[in-house]
């Protein structure tokens, strides 16, 4: 027993000199994490605070000053053109030096205070579907007030309905509260799993490998040996990631270490057993890699990180029970955000156990049969 | 000139050969591409629609009904009627559910004295999504509240108010689908894949196991060993963009408004950007590893979260825009997007295009460089 331990010790040792000699490579571990973290945290934001419009006022006897004055007081709206006739829409729209076109009608203000509805036109460049469906919800919100303050002048009865409107577990609706949590898994498995990959790989490469296994270490050992120190850099990655979440971004954290470093634990190992199959199914370093990269952009899309599972069709739906990263990323949100126990979110480690149990071994039994 | 010509075409034969010998080479050029395309049209989608909100109805009078009418027959969200505010909060904590519409049981006398309160309650984990919903449902229930104030207007003999409606046209995406520029989106994704992961990856081979070196002491020259490694991935890079355009046309039905050629011609055009991208990074690293880290990171994650393709540019801190616009991909992706669903927009087409060159120019230049530079 004591010498198990004692070979393990042995190889994780070396195997963490592998990875940490190089201060290129000791860059690429840590450098990265924090960079992507910061950049993605402050632009992964699909709130809008800049929309640059223009106006095409028929009216042109400047009654629809009060609803633009509405718009302009909001900060996020920014006229950048006057138009004179509908055929200069078609320019600053296809330039993209507007996001939306507003059209006020010629007899806006004779309808208005004949007590009538007029209608605006307003033309999005949908280039971004979603970014100008946004914009158009913000532009109803404020043309609503501006009815709102109508009735209020015409002496109408104010709406008797009130909507009292909260988010649970995201009080701003912030999309970086969402992001940065899913990216501690996200991001860290991105390079424990190149560099797990490539670890077998490599000695297969440099032959060191062939004398890995005439030493009296059993594939076993070798495995457990080789999964260690990428479980612990990608643990060390996840917290970088976390402390930028919670010190940087000051995301409040809602559940506990504990829960989320058992989920984290897990997710790493499957990770990293998904890793060392790969790299023990590699001829070389460079096949490694390909096909490393070949697995984790599909598990990347369909984790649920940059959008939602449940969109997804159902097929795909089914794909993605066998995606690690889908069960960390919702596990990880869940207790960040809501702040949830283990008692809720356990479901969630047993597919992760599972990839484990199934790629770990099939490594150790890779390492003796090579398949190439 | 012609022992040029020889050098390069036998160079070329040798690239050509090494990327066809191995399969994983393939699996990257050819089956990520078609599985990336699959995963883009089929599986990726940020539009809300039926989602599902629990409505609790405290008040069952048909006013209380009335008044939450609109939110029935929409597109966007698929509304489930519930009885008890403690069910709905079951179902919201498992997620089941995005948000909950409770109606208060004293909802109809408070409507008829003019202070009805509706709570709406929304799941912040997907805060997008969660703000799409709580837009279109306070949009709903303000008109019923409208109608409702015009109805005791009336009653009371109160002068009509005027009011301002919104026709609202989204030009360029008439199907309001996130396909429609996501398919685009991918052409850049898969050209950086290609160009600049697959290439840097290729050439770092080389530098560790010297190789490359090994090629240095024969009479061919650094240019013709980057034109004979950039040869072979621009075409692997072309078969993406094959496939990438055959499939957006007959798969997604994505149109294409601009003109194919000038689809075809600036695909190129970033092709060799990202190819030349590809060299400098292997160069510069000289390691799989690194190289396959920097490539990732420099390029691959950048242009999928930076460029446009997800988040409006314009609306990210000024610092993450500066990073935005230094990315190639930034350009190409303005460009495709534009090409695919606006149309051929000359003055844009030449600014971006007259970027992607200089970039193209300047890359080459500086990979030169550093290939040059291990000679001596």
């Amino acid at each position: 027993m004591i010498d198990f331990l004692m070979r393990i010790a042995n190889l994780c040792r070396k195997e963490l000199l592998t990875i940490l000699k190089d201060p290129a490579t000791r860059a690429i571990l840590v450098a990265p994490a924090l960079l992507q973290s910061l950049v993605f945290g402050y632009g992964a934001t699909y709130d809008l605070t800049n929309v640059p419009y223009a106006l095409l006022d028929q009216s042109r006897n400047g009654a629809s000053s009060e609803l633009i004055a509405h718009l302009d007081s909001t900060g996020v709206f920014h006229r950048v053109a006057t138009l004179r006739s509908q055929a200069d829409i078609r320019e600053v729209i296809d330039t993209e030096q507007a996001l939306l076109v507003l059209q006020i009608p010629a007899n806006f203000e004779q309808q208005l205070s004949a007590g009538q509805t007029t209608t605006i036109q307003l033309i999005l460049d949908a280039r971004n579907s979603n970014t100008a469906g946004s914009a158009a919800g913000y532009v109803s919100a404020v043309v609503e007030r501006y009815n709102a303050e109508l009735r209020a002048r015409a002496g109408a009865p104010p709406s008797p309905l009130v909507i009292e409107s909260r988010a649970w577990f995201n009080p701003n609706l912030e999309t970086r509260w969402n992001l940065l949590p899913g990216m501690i898994a996200a991001l860290s498995m991105l390079q424990t799993l190149l560099l797990t990959a490539l670890s077998v790989a490599r000695e297969r490469e440099q032959g060191t490998f062939d004398q890995l296994l005439v030493t009296p270490m059993s594939p076993l050992e070798i495995m457990i040996g080789k999964a260690l120190p990428p479980v612990l850099v990608g643990l060390v990655q996840s917290s970088l990631i976390l402390l930028v979440a919670l010190f940087w971004f000051r995301i409040p954290m809602a559940g506990s270490l504990l829960t989320l470093y058992t989920g984290l634990v897990f997710f790493t190992v499957a990770s990293v057993g998904i890793g060392l199959s790969i790299s023990a199914v590699s001829a070389n370093m460079q096949q490694a890699m390909l096909y490393a990269f070949v697995l984790l952009m599909p598990l990347m899309l369909l984790s649920g990180l940059t959008t939602p599972v449940r969109n997804m069709p159902h097929a795909l739906q089914v794909a993605t029970l066998a995606n690690p990263l889908r069960f960390a990323i919702d596990l990880v949100q869940r207790v960040y955000l809501e702040g949830v126990g283990l008692g809720t979110v356990w479901h969630n480690l047993i597919p992760l156990a599972v990839i484990a149990a199934i790629t770990l071994p099939l490594a150790a039994w890779l390492f003796r049969n090579r398949l190439v | 000139m012609n022992g040029f010509r020889s050098r390069l075409v036998s160079l070329t034969r040798k690239e050509f050969r090494q990327l066809l010998r191995d399969r994983s080479n393939l699996a990257i050029g050819i089956l990520l591409p078609m599985v990336l395309i699959l995963i883009f049209g089929y599986g990726m989608s940020l539009d809300v629609k039926n989602a599902p909100v629990a409505v609790v109805m405290e008040d069952a009078s048909p006013t209380a009904h009335e008044a939450i009418a609109g939110l029935q027959l929409s597109p966007t969200i698929a509304p489930i009627l519930l009885g008890s505010m403690h069910d709905a909060e079951a179902l919201m904590q498992e997620r089941k559910v995005d948000g909950i519409v409770r109606v208060p049981a004293d909802f109809s006398r408070a409507l008829a004295a003019g202070n009805a309160r509706v709570q709406l309650i929304v799941h912040g984990s997907d805060a997008g999504r969660a703000s799409i919903i709580k837009a279109y449902v306070s949009g709903a229930l303000a008109q019923a509240g409208v109608r409702q104030a015009d109805r005791n207007g009336n009653a009371a003999g109160a002068p009509p108010a005027g009011s301002v409606a919104i026709e609202q046209r989204m030009w360029f995406n008439a199907a309001n689908t996130s396909t429609w520029y996501l398919v685009p989106g991918l052409i850049v994704l898969i050209m950086t894949l290609v160009g600049a992961f697959l290439t840097a990856l290729v050439m770092a081979r080389e530098w560790e196991r010297g190789t490359l070196e090994a090629l240095f002491v024969t009479p061919v020259r650094p240019v013709e060993i980057l034109l004979a490694k950039i040869i072979p991935y621009f075409a692997v890079g072309m078969l993406g963009l094959t496939l990438c355009l055959l499939s957006a046309r007959y798969l997604f039905a994505v149109p294409m408004y601009g003109s194919l050629l000038v689809v075809v011609f600036s695909s190129m055009l970033y092709l060799i950007v990202a190819v030349s991208l590809g060299l400098v990074i292997s160069s510069v690293t000289r390691n799989q590893f690194l190289a396959s880290q920097v490539a990732l990171i420099a390029t691959f994650m950048p242009s999928m979260m930076l460029s446009g393709f997800l988040f409006d540019l314009r609306n990210v801190p000024t610092a993450v825009r500066v990073v935005g616009h230094l990315l190639p991909a930034t350009y190409f992706m303005d460009l495709i997007k534009t090409l695919f669903l606006a149309g051929d927009v000359w003055p844009l087409i030449w600014r971006n295009c007259a970027i992607l060159l200089a970039y193209a120019v300047g890359l080459l230049l500086v990979a030169r460089a550093v290939t040059r530079k291990s000679l001596d």
